[in-house]
């Protein structure tokens, strides 16, 4: 595709399937077809789905006429089982855990386990308003009271927030309170923010919008932070360290000791990016290590669904010295056995509110069922199992791929394309592409940016040994093809819904406009 | 992987070729190839100062997003407008149509500061 129209466009040009074949299909609604056509385009006048009461005889003349529409609204027209198969096909182009293995490195796509889609389901829960008072709240509450003092338990913490709803906006809301920190001492000066080379790219960004310079100190050649270099790095005008650990290499910081008393020494704060908390639950406790604050994420580490924009939750934990910075409301105990909300203005130093409400409630439910079904005990096996997979597999995959960096690795490791695109020109984004045909979402490629044609790959503690041992057979086969067929490679995905799609053009010159298909197999109307 | 000889490099894959006392500057075919698809450059307005080593703008592409570092210090003199309609001429030709600013140096001879195509080529391990 090189006519330079946007993603959907290009995908249905590139469908794998001809339009004159599309006709004996169209009683079944473009079950294979690569798009599926818009409500709009399926739209014909008069048809509908149900019967609206009609309003009074005089319902129009009581509107004032400068409120009063000139022109109908453009509402799509279908019956109901048509708005229905539309979406069900959608949702058949989806994949999704609960389709398939989803080994996206740094992203821990375990199973979502469907106990916590019952328990946020409760109509307690589910039908509460979130302008409730806290009298008609407190099963809720109490919920969300018990999941503060569960992950501040986990993480070694004094205090905790649930309302940041990902995990970048829980890395802002923990520079923010560092900020606020640092100003309430009248230290003003500390200006900077320090983060590795393997970072999350959040880092920086969160760094950044926080109004901070960003600082980027190299890896040494364990993986590690480089000491020495963060100690050149660290002074007077450095606020705080974000490090993450495991790393996105996968790799435990050996270090972390020095690390965070060479941050201290310097007075920084140090914050725990803790998107890689599945490896370590139950056997590492940030704040015990040093940590001041850390966010989760909850729909990573405690399984609750993402993948599919969110919601997500990012709850925030920190020690005793940044506790009073946490943004209000938190959930506190009143009288005993009962819970209530702080009021406005009980906390001065809160760096304020950071969500509507209290956050993603229903996420909290859910990933509170997670951590009360598995307990502490079962929680420690779940990392446990989550690192023995990613080991597994590391140990399969290297039958064939570069690795990188010698020894064990935790929840995730990266692997290198970098010996197979000099031998054949295949990159690891082809190979990502061609695991698509093999029935497997690809991992994550090109991340972290230290390492060349980068594959990271996490596979939890949820898939069986079978699936690992089929990942790592596709990975392997794909790269025999690439040496026989490197074409074949290159140019797949042949059995997805769409072929490669024209991310260049996609980005260069977006087109953000719907337009109606056309052409032969679509049933566009005239 | 193309090295002209003519040029002169920086460790972050930046460029200059120096005509009298105005340098031009880009990234190399090895940057433009490691970062893949070019979707995206943000460059400064013409007028403004680079500072050698200094962050003077951002490329991003379908892979990553990268800053630029200027390789000298001077007055930015002009500044490639072709590129923010058409980032893709970074990929398609980094050392003619893909240029990006042009700088008149407060000292010519910071270019000696820079690395020759020779060892350039050795820090990327070009034959």
């Amino acid at each position: 595709m090189t006519d330079g129209t946007a993603l959907a466009t290009s995908a249905r040009v590139g469908a794998a399937m001809a339009p004159e074949e599309a006709r004996p299909g169209a009683g079944r609604q473009a079950m294979n077809a690569a798009l599926q056509p818009t409500l709009a385009e399926l739209s014909r006048p008069g048809r509908g789905g149900g019967k609206v009461p009609h309003p009074p005889a005089d319902a129009l003349a009581r509107i004032p006429a400068s409120a009063l529409r000139s022109a109908p609204l453009a509402l799509p027209e279908l019956n109901e089982p048509e708005v229905v198969r539309h979406f069900v096909n959608l949702s058949h182009l989806n994949y999704s855990v609960d389709s398939g293995f989803y080994p996206l490195g740094s992203c821990t796509m375990k199973f979502n386990p469907k106990l916590n889609e019952w328990a946020a389901r409760l109509p307690g829960f589910a039908t509460l308003h979130p302008l409730a008072p806290d009298e008609l709240a407190q099963g809720t509450l109490e919920l969300m009271h018990e999941l503060q003092e569960a992950l501040a338990e986990i993480s070694g913490m004094a205090a905790v927030t649930l309302q940041p709803a990902a995990g970048a906006q829980g890395e802002l809301t923990g520079i923010l309170m560092i900020r606020a920190y640092h100003a309430a001492r009248g230290d003003v000066a500390r200006t900077e923010v320090i983060v590795p080379d393997s970072s999350h790219g959040t880092n920086p960004a969160t760094a950044s919008m926080a109004g901070f310079r960003t600082v980027t100190v190299p890896s040494a050649a364990d993986g590690g932070v480089d000491l020495a270099a963060l100690k050149d790095a660290l002074g007077p005008h450095t606020a705080a360290v974000m490090l993450t650990n495991p790393s996105t290499l996968g790799l435990f910081e050996r270090r972390i000791v020095e690390l965070l008393d060479a941050v201290h020494e310097a007075g920084a704060l140090a914050y725990m990016d803790g998107a890689n908390m599945n490896a370590v639950l139950g056997r590492f406790r940030p704040g015990a290590a040093g940590f001041d604050v850390m966010h989760f994420n909850l729909h990573k580490t405690f399984s609750t669904p993402h993948g599919g924009g969110g919601p997500g939750a990012g709850p925030v934990a920190c020690n005793e010295r940044l506790a009073p910075f946490l943004p209000a409301p938190l959930v506190v105990k009143a009288a005993p056995g009962s819970y209530r909300l702080e009021r406005p203005e009980e906390r001065a130093s809160a760096i304020g509110r950071v969500r509507a409400y209290q956050g993603n409630v229903g996420v909290l439910v859910r990933a509170f069922a997670y951590i009360r079904a598995h307990g502490a005990s079962g929680l420690r096996e779940i990392s446990d199992d989550a690192v023995l997979a990613a080991n597994y597999l590391r140990q399969r995959v290297g039958q064939g791929y570069e690795l990188p960096y010698a020894g064990p690795c935790k929840h995730e490791f990266v692997a290198s394309g970098r010996a197979l695109r000099q031998a054949t020109g295949v990159r690891t984004l082809d190979v990502a592409k061609r695991l698509i045909d093999h029935g497997f979402h690809p991992p994550t490629i090109y991340f972290p940016l230290i390492v060349d044609e980068c594959l990271l790959i996490e596979p939890t503690e949820t898939e069986s040994v079978e699936t690992l041992d089929l990942f790592a057979e596709a990975l392997l086969a794909i790269l025999t093809e690439a040496h026989d067929h490197p074409e074949r490679v290159k140019s797949a995905p042949t059995s997805a819904p769409v072929r490669r799609l024209d991310e260049a053009s996609a980005a260069r010159k977006p087109e953000l406009r719907w337009r109606p298909m056309t052409g032969a197999g679509t049933p566009c109307p005239t | 992987m193309n090295v002209p000889e003519d040029l002169r490099y920086t460790p972050d894959h930046e460029w200059l070729r120096l005509e009298s006392d105005e340098g031009t500057v880009g990234i190399t075919a090895y940057a433009a190839d490691e970062l893949g698809d070019i979707v995206f450059v943000e460059l400064p307005a013409p007028g403004s100062r680079l500072e050698a080593g200094s962050t003077f703008g951002a490329i991003e592409s379908v892979k990553t997003a990268s800053d630029l570092f200027a390789p000298v210090s001077g007055e930015i003199v002009a500044v490639n407008e072709q590129l923010s309609g058409s980032p893709e001429l970074i990929n398609s030709d980094p050392y003619g149509e893909g240029w990006m600013l042009r700088v008149r140096l407060d000292d010519p001879s910071a270019l000696d500061a820079l690395e020759d195509a020779a060892a350039y080529r050795t820090r990327i391990g070009a034959a």
